[in-house]
């Protein structure tokens, strides 16, 4: 049964529509990932679901129980936000015992106790536990932040950019280990990005979503590979898709619908200028160290492609493109082939 | 434009020393990254060049002359926080004209230096706009456009784009990079995001406890790193480390992990029996059936393009990236081969790189 699901929820502020009839379910022991820019919506989201505002339309259940007029406490829910909000004053220990010391949970110490070491082992922050929370560096706070999510034990887990206060190589390394916490617990988690590699990365599946609304849902492969409109292709993928007019490519296998076709970089072999396909001149080579970006003219359009190390690549050259696996996409954008909007379940 | 010079420069607050001993020197018009972790000093560093912090000792030269004891004004300087501070009662135009205001420059004057910055950077359109109502980016432009329309002989940059979305930040480091190029700036700019670093520098030093740790091209940083520090802190995932035990001579050309010989860079320098590191970039790690060289798979993240697969051996954890439709099964023992002419040799004691031929083509840091 779906842990937490949304029926057709609507949230308006004034005139703007922060969300718009999103419908979603989140599997028991599933790792959902809400991606999209700011103003997607995302937060919203997590914020109706934790009782931190009323839908204007529509219900939220947790558990198979309609919460909508529930109060955020009344809920099972834990959140954890962007910025870590820890007690400066009192020790890492005494952090994480505090949602299990509040008096609607009354837990006695001895459980308290197992329940915070546990957490702090799996979080590897055992050795801090007599810590001040003001003396630990950033990454050690956010995990005492995620941690005192964790000693309860909610039907769901809501985290909004719980790493993007981090610097990258932190980031990574909890990425690393919240994947491996949820796999171990079981727990369900909604967790809200912009980053796709945090989403790629982590989620069984993610939801896009874009000005209130949700536009696709499935495993990262999926949605990697078979994105339904022009919009999610380009939200994936570093470098980011190439959208081309149909026209610059010209070739008779492509759908008569076709008006933008989506290569990824790993699909553009750039080889010398007497092989046949279509010719394009290197504007300029960028070394970002682990890959090396070959932005090229095509007519007067840019694409950029990963270059091969051993191919010798200078501004000016001119090059011909092989394609493989091109995405079609229309006039509207969307995908030709795509099996309709699987975003509204 | 201005060719700003720190040298030996140490800072301390009460008994913690945030700076110790740096020198640099940032060409005319070249786009400088200070990058390293979060209390490695490279804020404190900015602050001295600013005129915003009295260095305890060291000089800081602007265009050749010495400006350590000079206050901010006095320094032909613009600074531009993380935290775009604007003021909201203000539109945009009068938000950037405002430096210029205070200077009380003509009138006409201020107009047509708001129109050109506004143009620079592509906000003509919004000059009429309050600034409550812009999305994050339009306020970080206008926060570079009151940076810009002084028309200073640097600019210092505290990251800029730090409160950004991932996507945005990368758009805005070519905005920004353009946008230098543009005016003929000076840009030293501080981050901990190495993306941003590789993306827009021509220089970077990277910092760490208080020091300078290297200073280079992106690519010399990334291919050569002097340092274990440099070397994991760069590379998204970083460098792989595999332990040996080995005594080393000058010539040697390879070296054994974990029983298995390995081919490497000509090494330059003798070294008596001790702890090594082998490092090597995930994208010179990949699968080879017959390698001698062996460990377990125990993960893999799929990234789109590529996946990064973590492999254990009996010397260390390794990531390899390779390409996504390679089929890979966690559990499943794999043969590893390494780019030979890739592979760099740090001393796992000081964490100093050894000499070798891979680093003998790169300048000395």
């Amino acid at each position: 049964m779906a842990e937490v699901a949304l029926v057709d929820v609507s949230k308006s502020y004034g005139a703007v529509e922060a969300v718009r009839g999103l419908s979603l379910s989140i599997a028991d022991g599933e790792f959902l990932v809400l991606l999209g820019p700011t103003g997607a919506g995302k937060t919203t989201t997590l914020r109706l679901i934790a009782g931190l505002e009323r839908p204007d339309r529509g219900n939220v259940l947790i558990q198979g129980r309609v919460v909508t007029d529930q109060v955020p406490a009344e809920r099972d829910v834990a959140f954890v936000f962007q910025q870590y909000s820890l007690y400066p004053h009192l020790t890492v220990y005494d952090n994480l015992a505090f949602p299990l010391r509040s008096p609607a949970r009354r837990m006695n110490e001895k459980a308290v106790h197992r329940r915070v070491q546990q957490v702090s082992e799996l979080l590897h922050i055992e050795q801090k536990l007599g810590n001040r929370a003001t003396a630990l560096s950033g990454g050690e706070m956010q995990r005492v932040a995620i941690g005192r999510a964790l000693v309860r034990e909610p039907s769901v887990y809501l985290m909004d950019e719980p790493l993007s206060s981090l610097d990258a190589k932190l980031r990574a390394e909890l990425r690393l280990e919240l994947k491996r916490i949820q796999r171990e617990l079981g727990t369900t988690i909604l967790y809200v990005t912009h980053d796709q590699i945090e989403a790629m990365t982590m989620a069984d599946r993610i939801g896009v979503m874009n000005d209130g609304v949700l536009i696709q849902l499935g495993t990262p492969r999926e949605i990697y590979e078979r994105p339904d409109s022009a919009y999610v292709a380009s939200r994936l993928g570093t470098p980011a898709i190439n959208l081309i007019p149909a026209e610059l490519l010209g070739c008779d296998t492509m759908p008569p619908q076709a008006r933008t076709v989506g290569l990824r970089t790993e699909h553009i072999r750039i080889s010398s200028a007497d092989r046949p396909g279509p010719l394009a001149r290197v504007h300029w080579v960028e070394h970002l160290g682990d890959q090396n970006h070959v932005h090229l003219k095509l007519a007067d359009h840019s694409l950029v492609t990963l270059a091969d190390p051993v191919q010798q690549l200078k501004a000016g050259d001119q090059v011909s493109l092989e394609f493989a696996e091109p995405l079609y996409f229309d006039q509207a954008g969307n995908r030709i082939g795509a099996d309709g909007f699987r975003g509204h379940v | 434009m201005a060719e700003i010079k720190v040298e030996a420069v140490a800072k301390s607050f009460g008994t913690f020393a945030a700076v110790k001993g740096v020198t640099f020197t940032v060409d005319h018009g070249s786009f400088f990254v200070i990058l390293g972790p979060s209390g490695c000093g490279k804020t404190t560093t900015l602050r001295m060049i600013a005129g915003l912090e009295l260095p305890t000792s060291g000089r800081i030269l602007l265009d050749g002359a010495d400006v350590t004891a000079l206050p901010a004004s006095a320094r032909d300087i613009a600074f531009v926080f993380q935290l775009f501070a604007l003021y909201p009662h203000m539109n945009v135009r009068q938000n950037i004209g405002f430096p210029l205001r205070c200077q009380n420059y003509p009138r006409a004057e201020i107009k047509q230096s708001v129109a050109e910055a506004a143009r620079l950077l592509r906000i003509d359109h919004l000059l009429e706009r309050r600034v409550g109502g812009l999305s994050g980016g339009d306020r970080q432009r206008v926060a570079l456009g009151r940076a810009i329309v002084r028309r200073p002989k640097a600019f210092l940059m505290d990251e800029p784009l730090g409160a950004l979305d991932s996507e945005f930040r990368r758009l805005m480091c070519g905005e920004l990079r353009e946008l230098h190029d543009r005016i003929d700036a000076t840009t030293v700019y501080i981050t901990h995001d190495q993306l941003e670093a590789m993306a827009m520098a021509d220089g970077i030093a990277v910092m760490n406890q208080g020091r300078v740790e290297q200073i280079g091209t992106p690519q010399e940083i990334y291919d050569r790193p002097r340092t274990m520090f440099v070397a994991d802190f760069i590379g998204a995932p970083p460098m792989n480390f595999l332990g040996v035990q080995a005594s080393l001579q000058r010539g040697d050309r390879s070296i054994k992990i974990d029983g298995v010989r390995i081919e490497m860079p000509e090494l330059f320098e003798d070294r008596a029996e001790g702890r090594f590191a082998v490092g090597v970039r995930p994208e010179n790690v990949s699968f080879a059936d017959a390698s001698p060289l062996r460990g377990r798979v125990i993960g893999a993240e799929y990234l789109g393009t590529t996946q990064i697969v973590t492999v254990i051996t009996a010397s260390g954890r390794v990531k390899a990236r390779l390409p996504s439709n390679k089929a890979v099964e966690v559990g499943e023992t794999v043969g590893l081969a390494l780019r030979s002419d890739r592979l760099s040799l740090f001393d796992a004691m000081s964490g100093q790189a050894l000499h070798s031929s891979l680093y003998e083509g790169g300048t000395r840091g």
